[in-house]
């Protein structure tokens, strides 16, 4: 299979879809010309022209407003929200409007649209331009979220997203758009509220989410050294969740981990341990671990974030905590 | 929706007809309020007295595949637009048989048949769809225009500045109907807004075309949203329409109106759009009269119709969340 980046199987995957149907298009701020503030969506409108690779204002309730009504109107729009921290100014028509229209209309509409959008620390960037707030918008029932880690599934799962007749929010993680990974040579959809093994273990599962996939593969091969077997399972969606998957890997491990980048109080970890407990309490031998960031907003001094920020050392600390190691 | 003239004049058969409509709309309001004064009607609600012109001008103009977005004051819009009485009362009973099928209610009537993309009751939430939906219009070279309605409270709001400017930069196919009442929930014009005598300010700001109207006057608002559409129908970019109109009751029903003066309800009641188009057309006491049974009895057939409706099951509240 050919290795391509995460940033380009982003690209890869609006690129296909605008060829194979003419309701796709793309719009956002700086994605013309410049090619995104990532690069992601670079060469598109040399491909598609500014029609469907609109530059737009720095205006993220009309971005995302105007995405819904071309999707009411029976188109399938993409748009991005530059940093999810700027999510925030578009959450009114994300959470009333995108979520809603369907229900209170009794069924009569949909709303096919795709909203991209990426954060994540490691760079030092600050308070506002790092934050990973998936969790918000997986409590939104009419809402779908998800956040694919590899080029493989951000190719295939974007694809889904855009051909999905309900809003869908795809996080992206600006660590991983320099990720190579194979992929197959055609594009396969890969369908959203699907888990994957990533990595298979007999002593302990770590559910890991984001760039605390590969944060958890990098804690996992250190535990073996330490003889203990570490599977690592991505959800991949988060709404919808694969349960079933997620249970059925606690069965097999009896230990779990939970981990992603986001805050972990109150954080999508919170939901996944309540799943665990309720359907695997008798599977369970230990406590589960819960992985995320401290509670403190992301401080500039790199010292800082390091700090509060969650690192494969912290994956193999809470591994260990499990199996009393 | 029901197309009444292509021709940018009236003739007093289609004038009659408005009346009709109007009429139809300030009896079934009237009712509304009797209704959920009496217990009947769960959450609250807000009426359209006294602005029927406006939902009858500019709906009367749109035409087959315009759509639009209305506002928490939504009974006149969907009326207008030919949802039928009994479907718009049913919902506001919260039934199966309602225009939204009970999960709206009276702030999210939807009727995409006849237009109807939605009401909202986020003051601006709906404008940026309309601006999304023009833009679908304009890149598919549909001849349809998309229609916001909204009142001179959400000129405030980010929604409706982020649209505007949208809108004409991307010249979408898209009219802004600002109802000006005067009032925001409580809050007089002039305090919410520097230009509340004179909203097409704003949309000068935005270089936007912008038609003032006189909304009491049914064929003046007609003839302004006739303009406006095929303005914006022919990818010419979008238009503000500066409704000035007046709200002759409260805010929602019941609102005691404690802010309001004496002389300023009494100068709304001046201004009632359906005295001023029966003066016009010169209609008699008699034939009032039979317009107004005609009306009565078509929302007397909707309560009926609408308390022998269906209730959903409760468990009902868990579709339609995905498509």
């Amino acid at each position: 299979m050919p290795e391509i980046t995460y940033r380009e199987a982003v690209r890869d995957a609006l690129g296909a879809a605008m060829r194979a149907d003419e309701d796709v298009f793309v719009m956002g701020e700086d994605i013309a010309e410049m090619g995104g503030s990532m690069g992601v969506t670079q060469g598109l409108v040399d491909e598609f022209g500014p029609e469907r690779v609109r530059n737009t204002p720095i205006s993220e309730m009309a971005i995302v407003g105007a995405g819904i009504g071309a999707a009411l109107a029976g188109m399938r729009p993409v748009v991005e929200i530059m940093y999810e921290d700027f999510l925030t100014l578009s959450l009114e028509q994300i959470v009333n409007q995108a979520a809603k229209h369907r229900y209170m209309s009794g069924g009569q509409v949909k709303v096919p649209l795709t909203i991209r959008t990426q954060g994540g620390a490691g760079w030092s960037p600050g308070a506002q331009h790092a934050q990973q707030l998936e969790a918000w918008l997986v409590h939104v029932p009419g809402l779908k979220v998800a956040f694919p880690s590899t080029p493989e599934d951000v190719r295939g799962m974007l694809w889904s997203a855009i051909y999905d007749d309900n809003p869908v929010i795809v996080f992206e993680h600006r660590l991983l758009y320099p990720v190579k990974g194979p992929v197959p040579d055609e594009l396969e959809p890969i369908p959203l509220g699907k888990a994957r093994v990533v990595r298979e273990g007999t002593d302990v599962t770590v559910i890991a989410t984001g760039p605390l996939v590969h944060r958890s593969l990098e804690a996992a091969k250190a535990a073996e050294s330490d003889g203990i077997s570490v599977e690592v399972v991505d959800p991949r969606t988060l709404q919808p969740l694969d349960e079933d998957a997620l249970v059925a890997s606690v069965k097999k491990c009896n230990r779990v981990v939970v981990a992603h980048e986001a805050v972990t109080r109150m954080g999508f970890g919170a939901e996944v341990a309540a799943v665990i407990q309720y359907k695997a309490f008798d599977w369970l031998d230990a406590p589960i671990e819960r992985v995320g960031a401290k509670f403190a907003p992301l401080a500039f001094a790199p010292v800082m974030e390091q700090f509060v920020v969650p690192g494969p050392e912290d994956v193999l600390a809470a591994i260990r905590r499990t199996v009393g190691k | 929706m029901a197309k009444v003239e292509r021709k940018r004049t009236l003739n007093d058969e289609s004038l009659h007809e408005f009346l009709r409509e109007m009429l139809l709309i300030r009896r079934f309001e009237e009712k509304v309020e009797e209704r959920f004064r009496a217990g009947e009607l769960p959450g609250f609600l807000h009426v359209d007295i006294g602005q029927e012109a406006v939902a009858v001008g500019v709906c009367r103009a749109m035409e087959e595949g315009d759509i639009f977005a209305s506002t928490h004051r939504a009974h006149g819009h969907a009326l207008a637009s030919g949802t039928h009485p009994n479907a718009v009362m049913a919902e506001l009973y919260g039934k199966v048989e309602g225009c939204s099928h009970g999960y709206g209610g009276s702030m999210h009537l939807y009727d995409v048949e006849h237009g109807n993309f939605g009401a909202n009751a986020v003051i601006g939430g709906g404008l940026p769809a309309v601006v999304g939906a023009g833009l679908a219009f304009r890149m598919r070279d549909e001849p349809r225009v998309a229609v916001a309605f909204f009142g001179d409270g959400a000129t405030n709001i980010g929604t409706f500045h982020e649209s505007l400017n949208l809108a004409q930069l991307w010249k979408t196919k898209t009219i802004f109907v600002c109802e000006n009442n005067h009032w925001a929930e409580s809050t007089p014009g002039w305090q919410h807004s520097p230009v509340w005598d004179d909203m097409s300010k704003r949309a000068l700001a935005y270089d936007m075309r912008s038609i003032k109207v006189d909304g009491q006057d049914v064929q003046a608002v007609w003839e302004a949203a006739q303009d406006a559409l095929e303005h914006a129908r022919g990818g010419d970019g979008p238009v503000f329409l500066d409704v000035e109109t007046y709200r002759m009751h409260g805010h929602y029903i019941g609102d005691p109106q404690v802010y309001r003066t004496r002389e300023d309800r009494d100068n709304a009641a001046r201004h009632d759009p359906i005295e001023r188009l029966r003066d016009r057309l010169g209609v008699s006491d008699d034939e009032f009269a039979s317009l107004d049974a005609e009306a009565t009895g078509i929302v007397e057939a909707a309560v009926e119709f609408a308390k022998n409706g269906t209730d959903p099951q409760p468990e009902d509240a868990l579709r339609n969340v995905y498509a």
